[in-house]
């Protein structure tokens, strides 16, 4: 019953510049995809397309299980989920930060609080779950964004850029994070990067997009 | 100035008196302003949404529109609801002029442009990435508005503060359609024009007095509510 992304020919192009050029890849092994590319490439309008919060021009990212196409719709999208480059923290504390997508999925009380601590742990929040979100440095806040993904545990994980713009010692828990997420049997983890060093680190698999197409490494 | 300060000692004496007229006043106009800006923020607020997060025709004229109506003058706003209400008016059937739902009515048009204009730009000023946080986490495009709405939370309630100051302090609208009836539509702002034009400066100053308080109070929760916006940030 595993979830298994198919990206079918997808083109897209912004005004007149095509920055997609009928890309199609399979994600049926589990594991950590890492796409590199310089800034501009395409990564990161890749990652959106396939997670299903941008449409492409052209092709179509789809969902299997067992070979059934899934439809499209809120079902689907809550078994994914994008951490973005910003994060996008609320104005509110860290707790209430993860608690959010569960909320969404209806999951309440005891049961929410106890994923969101475990999520929290599990970035090395512990001890900032009161403390208000936007108060985190950006190292903190880029766990912030993994633990509210890993609270809601998605088969699906895209992560756009997660350890650009911090320092050597967050970059390092945010791998080893990564690493622990991936080693969930069930989880397919899709990220980009432009540091070819840390591409190496944590790949199981290593693409490069340029001039719109993507090539294996 | 010996009847100034006379004036001023009756009033405070007869605040401190809870006197039944001066305290059915402020009832009424508390109950009307209060009421006016529940109705304007119900309407008001999922409307600066749409226009905030809708792909609507003519979004900038819309918006613009609503930035100008924020100064509509209370007495013509008071001479139209008059028009729609009066006998011969479309709505005249209702029998509502000169009732205190006629002063709602007219006080909620006056806040709806204010809630309007200041919310949506409360919520346009919410970073983007938000909205697109709260969908990567499941939500459903109303819930992803929602999400943005809690982000602006702050300056939403700046924007129904500064209608309800601006309600509270409103006399030619009310004038108009409520008739300023004592014991049933006169409120404080008319009772205070009407006693200075009899020169029973008396209940006048005792209202100004309160009216001058709220208005400070409101300002004072106005800020109280900016400044946890900004100290949540520190």
């Amino acid at each position: 019953m595993s979830l298994v992304l198919r990206a079918s020919h997808i083109a897209k192009q912004y005004g007149r510049t095509p920055v997609l050029n009928n890309i199609s890849m399979s994600f049926e092994e589990k594991g950590i995809y890492v796409l590199m590319g310089d800034n501009g490439s395409g990564k990161s309008t890749f990652l959106r397309i396939c997670a299903l919060l941008e449409d492409p021009d052209g092709g179509s990212a789809n969902y299997e299980v067992n070979g059934t196409l899934l439809p499209r719709d809120i079902n689907l999208r809550r078994r994914i989920s994008l951490v973005l480059p910003g994060v996008g923290a609320f104005n509110t504390s860290v707790h209430q930060n993860v608690l959010y997508g569960l909320k969404l999925r209806g999951i309440k009380g005891n049961d929410a609080s106890r994923k969101a601590a475990r999520a929290i742990d599990f970035v090395g929040l512990d001890h900032k779950k009161e403390q208000n979100a936007l108060t985190l440095s950006s190292g903190e806040t880029q766990r912030l964004g993994l633990a509210r993904a890993l609270a809601i545990e998605p088969e699906v994980l895209f992560l756009d850029e997660p350890a650009a713009f911090v320092d050597a010692r967050n970059r390092e828990i945010i791998e080893e994070i990564i690493r622990n997420l991936a080693g969930d049997s069930r989880r397919t983890v899709i990220m980009t990067t432009h540091n070819r060093r840390q591409a190496q680190r944590l790949s199981n698999r290593l693409f490069f997009l340029e001039n719109g197409n993507l090539r294996p490494a | 100035m010996d009847y100034l300060a006379e004036g001023f000692l009756r009033a405070v004496r007869l605040i401190l008196s809870l006197d039944r007229e001066l305290t059915g006043i402020i009832l009424l106009s508390l109950k009307v302003s209060g009421l006016a800006l529940v109705l304007a923020t119900l309407l008001g607020l999922p409307m600066a949404v749409a226009i905030g997060f809708k792909r609507i025709p003519m979004r900038g004229f819309i918006v613009s529109l609503f930035n100008a109506f924020m100064g509509l003058p209370p007495v013509a706003v008071g001479l139209f609801v008059y028009l729609f209400l009066s006998r011969r008016g479309p709505l005249g059937f209702m029998g509502l002029l000169y009732t205190p739902s006629a002063m709602v009515i007219a006080q909620t048009i006056l806040a709806f442009p204010i809630i309007v204009s200041l919310c949506h730009a409360a919520l346009i000023s919410v970073d983007p990435v938000i909205r697109q946080a709260a969908r990567t986490l499941g939500a459903t495009d109303p819930q992803a508005a929602i999400a943005v709405v809690k982000e602006a939370r702050f300056g939403i309630m700046s924007g129904v503060m500064a209608a309800l100051g601006r309600v509270m302090a409103e006399v030619g609208a009310i004038l108009i359609v409520g008739g300023n009836i004592a014991g049933y539509t006169r409120v404080m702002t008319t009772t205070i024009a009407m006693e200075t034009d009899k020169g029973d400066f008396e209940l006048a100053l005792a209202l100004g007095l309160i009216l001058i308080g709220i208005s400070l109070l409101i300002n004072l929760a106005l800020h109280l509510v900016q400044q946890k916006g900004v100290r949540k940030l520190v």
